[in-house]
This record gives C-alpha cells, sequence and structure tokens, in this order.
C-alpha cells in the first residue's frame, strides 16, 4: 500500500494524544486509590489534557488533508453502524470534547465528589469524567487499529497485533509525552509515568517483534489460480491492459528499493523502540531529565517510519492483477 | 425467488482480447450520467485515466505448451459487497431493486477506504473529481426507454464483437446468463474471498476429438472371421438371371 503523510501523522500525532490522556487519568487514579492523601496539581492535568487536545487537533487536521472533499467531512459520521472510519470520525471529536472538559474542570477546580466509598475514598467529578475520557481514548485505540484489521485483503493488518500494535504506541509515546510534562511541572507523577512509558515501550517492542516475525511467515496473500479462475500451476500475467499508470497501480503499491525498506525497519527499531526505551529507562530510575526529553523526538520519528513500513508492507490482494506493466 | 440480482457473464472461451469493452464503457460513461472519466496526460509519456472495465492478458503452462487467456475485469458488483459497509458515509451503497453496486459522487469524501476493501481493485479515484468510480452496469442506460428493448445493456456487452459477454438477472433461473452459467460451468473469481461476486466467466472450453483404434478398422468385422466367401463359378447361376432358389 502507498503511505499517505497525512494518515502517518494522524494515526501517530493521535495515538500520543489518546495515550497522554490516559496516562492522566491513570495517574490520577493512582493517588485516588493510593493509602495517602497526596495529588498533584489541577495545573498539571489542565496542562496536559491542553497538550494532549493540540496533538489530537493536529491529527484531526492531518487527517482533512487524506480527503479530497474535507467539506463533506460531516457526513463520515453516518454509518457508524458498519464502519470503523465513521467510528473514529464519531470517538476522536468526542475525545476532545471530554479532554476539554476534563481540562477545565482541573484548571477550575471544580471537584464536587459524586460518590463516597466505604473506605473513605471519594469519587468526585474529575475522576469521573477521567473515567469517560480514558474509556473513549481506549476505544478509539480499537476504532484506529480496526480500521486496518478489519480489512481481510491485507494479511499483513487483519490480525488482532494491529490494534494491540497501534495501541501499545500510543500508550507508549503518550505516556513519554505525559512523563516530560511532569517532569517540566515537577509533578509527583513524574516517576510513575516516566516508569510506565519505558514498560509500554518495551512491550510495543516486543508486540512489534512479533509482528514482524509473523508478517514474515505469511503465506502467499493471492493465488493466481483463483484470480483468474484457470486450474493451471503455472499462470503469469503478460499484459495488465494499459501501458500507462493507474489507480490501481499507485494507491496499492510502493516503488522503494528494497534496500529502503531495511533502512526503514533499523530507523524504526532502534528510533522508535530501543533507544527511547532505554532513554525511559534512564530517565525513570536516574531521574535524568534530558534523557526523558529527548525519548519522546527520537521516538516519535521512529513511530513515523514504523506507520510508513506498516503501509509500504502491506500487500493487497487486488497486486495480483497487476503483476507486470504493459 | 431471491432478490434480482444484474450481473455480466463473460466467457473467456469468446474473449480475444480486443478491448473493445474497454473503449466502448470509457465512450459511454465519460460522456454520461457517470462521467467524466477523467484523463491526466492521455496523449503523453505519463498517461493516467480512470476506466470502469479492463482487459488483462494472462499466459498459462510455458512455451511451447502455453495458452493466452484475456480476461476482461470490472466491477462484479458482489452479493455481499466488503467495499459498501466500510464507508463512513453512505455514498458507496448496493441498490436493493437491481442488486448494482454504486457510488453516490456527491456524498463521497474522496477517503479511498472502499478501494482498500475490494480484493479485485476494479474501484478507480478519479484524482480530478475528487471521487472514487465504478463500473455502475451502465445503471443510466439499461433502463432507457427511449432506446429500443434490445438496446438496453451494457456499453460493453453491445460493443463485444465475439458476444462474449452477456448480460441479465442471474438471480431469475430462467434468465439466458443464469442457463450459461449453469450449462457451462460457469464460475465467480477468489471465491473464498467470501465476497460471492455476481459477475461470472465461463472457462475456457476445448473441444477435442477421439478417434478409437476400432472407429477406424472394424474390430467386429465378420469377415475377419470367416474369411471371404468363395467366388461363385461361371458356371453358377446369376441372382437376376435365373436361380434354382
Amino acid at each position: 500500500m502507498k503511505p499517505a503523510f497525512s494518515v502517518l501523522f494522524l494515526t501517530t500525532l493521535i495515538g500520543m494524544g489518546q495515550g497522554l490522556l490516559i496516562a492522566l487519568v491513570a495517574g490520577q487514579f493512582y493517588f485516588v486509590i493510593g493509602s495517602g492523601f497526596e495529588q498533584d496539581s489541577g495545573d498539571f492535568y489542565a496542562k496536559g489534557s491542553a497538550v494532549a487536545l493540540v496533538l489530537l487537533g493536529l491529527g484531526l487536521i492531518a487527517s482533512f488533508f487524506h480527503l479530497s472533499h474535507p467539506e463533506r467531512g460531516m457526513r463520515s459520521i453516518m454509518r457508524w453502524r458498519t464502519s470503523w472510519l465513521s467510528r473514529e470520525v464519531l470517538l476522536l471529536p468526542a475525545c476532545m470534547g471530554l479532554a476539554a472538559l476534563y481540562g477545565l474542570i482541573h484548571w477550575f477546580d471544580i471537584t464536587p465528589v459524586l460518590i463516597t466509598f466505604g473506605n473513605q475514598k471519594n469519587l468526585d467529578l474529575s475522576m469521573a469524567v477521567g473515567f469517560l475520557l480514558a474509556g473513549a481514548s481506549a476505544f478509539l485505540f480499537i476504532t484506529t487499529g480496526m480500521i486496518y484489521a478489519c480489512i481481510r485483503f491485507i494479511k499483513e493488518w487483519a490480525t488482532p497485533w494491529t490494534v494491540v500494535n497501534y495501541t501499545l504506541m500510543g500508550l507508549s509515546s503518550g505516556f513519554a509525552a505525559a512523563a516530560i510534562i511532569a517532569a517540566l511541572e515537577n509533578a509527583l507523577l513524574r516517576d510513575f509515568l516516566a516508569g510506565w512509558a519505558a514498560l509500554f515501550t518495551l512491550a510495543a517492542f516486543a508486540a512489534k517483534g512479533f509482528t514482524l516475525w509473523r508478517n514474515k511467515h505469511l503465506p502467499a496473500p493471492f493465488s493466481m489460480k483463483s484470480a483468474i479462475g484457470v486450474h493451471h500451476g503455472h499462470i503469469r500475467q503478460l499484459s495488465q491492459g494499459f501501458m500507462g499508470r493507474s489507480f490501481n497501480t499507485m494507491e496499492f503499491f510502493t516503488h522503494v528499493h528494497p534496500e529502503i525498506l531495511h533502512w526503514m525497519t533499523a530507523l524504526m527499531l532502534v528510533f522508535g523502540f530501543a533507544a527511547p526505551s532505554a532513554l525511559l529507562l534512564a530517565g525513570w530510575a536516574d531521574r535524568y531529565l534530558p534523557a526523558l526529553i529527548a525519548a519522546l523526538p527520537i521516538q516519535y520519528l521512529g513511530l513515523l517510519a514504523e506507520r510508513w513500513l506498516f503501509f509500504a508492507q502491506g500487500r493487497h490482494v487486488q497486486n495480483v492483477y497487476y503483476q507486470r506493466a504493459s | 425467488m431471491s432478490r434480482k440480482q444484474l450481473a455480466l457473464v463473460i466467457d473467456l472461451n469468446i474473449c480475444v482480447g480486443c478491448h473493445a469493452c474497454v473503449t466502448s464503457c470509457k465512450e459511454w460513461n465519460t460522456s454520461g450520467w457517470a462521467g467524466p472519466l477523467s484523463d491526466t496526460d492521455p496523449y503523453g509519456a505519463d498517461p493516467l485515466g480512470v476506466f470502469f472495465n479492463r482487459v488483462q492478458t494472462f499466459e498459462a503452462g510455458e512455451f511451447p505448451h502455453t495458452e493466452t487467456i484475456h480476461f476482461p475485469k470490472s466491477c462484479l458488483h458482489c452479493e455481499d459487497p466488503p467495499c459498501v459497509p466500510v464507508c463512513p458515509t453512505g455514498a458507496s451503497f448496493k441498490r436493493e431493486e437491481d442488486g448494482i453496486v454504486l457510488v453516490d459522487y456527491d456524498k463521497c469524501i474522496g477517503c479511498k477506504y472502499c478501494s482498500w476493501n475490494c480484493p479485485y481493485g476494479v474501484r478507480e479515484f478519479d484524482t480530478k473529481q475528487g471521487v472514487m468510480k465504478k463500473c455502475t452496469l451502465c445503471a443510466d442506460r439499461i433502463y432507457d426507454e427511449t432506446l429500443s428493448e434490445e438496446r438496453r445493456k451494457p456499453a460493453c456487452v453491445l460493443a463485444c464483437p465475439a458476444g462474449a459477454r452477456s448480460f441479465g438477472d442471474i438471480s431469475n433461473p430462467t434468465s439466458e446468463v443464469s442457463q450459461a452459467i449453469r450449462d457451462n460451468a460457469g464460475f465467480q473469481i477468489m471465491p473464498e474471498m467470501g465476497t460471492q461476486p455476481a459477475n461470472h466467466y465461463l472457462p475456457r472450453r476445448k473441444t477435442k476429438l477421439v478417434i478409437h483404434d476400432d472407429e477406424l478398422m472394424r474390430a467386429d468385422n465378420p469377415l475377419l472371421k470367416e474369411g471371404e466367401l468363395p467366388r461363385p463359378q461361371l458356371s453358377d447361376p446369376f441372382l437376376d438371371d435365373v436361380t434354382s432358389w
């Protein structure tokens, strides 16, 4: 498949935004259920939400560049019953709205207690909105992953691992972003967030590694026999019916030298996973701020490479009909 | 009886790969309801264009035992079209009344997601208009009552000089296309994808004349066993002259 830069930026940016939101809510919840009564300031959560909103907003803007008719974009919520794409389009603004609400509640410190439990722990408004926000963000991960995982004609994508990878990479970059904000704000959550960011990066590394191995051992994506219904063991294409280009020869192929794929894979593994997990661990264990801050931009480059490869290495079944130009 | 499902039946035994269906499709659809089918740099070095129908050529076997197969391919109007439910706007739809899969250009946002969900690669994006396009089964002419009844067929069917393409309702068991599928082992391409394509193909059929030795040499020739009858003597009576019997 041909990687579209709008989609690369969309999926990586909103993944980080969602991960950041989940990190904030998880951090707040960590203190709420903790033994003590300490809690980070509302400012920290509000600033975190603002950064997440910017990330989600940038992703949303990037997504418009993928459409030929962005002015009709609103129509794309119509088929949420059947289309994962439609569900994503619905959930992204919902997440943004909830993030704004969550940030405002913290900024203005509107925390009326909704429920008090037997152990003297309270569920206040900010935590309740936080749960909704984390749920929406988690579901947005599923919809984004399922957009690709539900295409059964691209075997590299049609696996639950697509959803797992999207989620883990989003959580990893989101927690890393949250850790930077916590460090800059001197928040108590800094170590919690940095530690989990390192863990999620390692988990994403493992999941990606498994997926690479899996995709290397996939059966042939198509069969010439069933494509043209001729029962012969040796079929080759003589002509695709035209000498120029067509949508089919452009959208479904990435014409790059195989060497570039190798370099991109190395870039992805080092920048996307190995280097940031080491830096995050250094930032967590030694509380070394430059390492913590450097991890995220390096990882983001790696994630862009990962997303580019995700597309470039997806082999669509229709390619069986475009084996040979002329 | 199941719902009406219009479809093409293409006989691979007849198709000679002349591309008349391709050009007539382009001509009809670029000038009509579904058009224009934009071309970029059509006479230049790097032409790019939208076509609803393409003919591809394959070769089975290795020289000298080869066979050339011309393979026309357009939207198969699947009975379970995977491209339809994934469309976020509902621009892509399957018509209830005749089973044709269509795109509403006014609702399409050009996200191309439907094309990813077609295993046959028959949806083509029009970069100039920014919408997805595909074979309409000439929905604008098959019901056109200003045309005489035998002309109410898709342009490709009318254009085929060899008569390799036929058009009709495959859910009606008495239709010409249904009979052609039944009688000639019509098949669907990529049935394992679970899309139930409505368009069918008829296979290559070879007529071989098998002559056994005993058809050239009579195995039951009585002369072989009994030998020739002895020639009658000149003195024997003739049948037509006078006989003793």
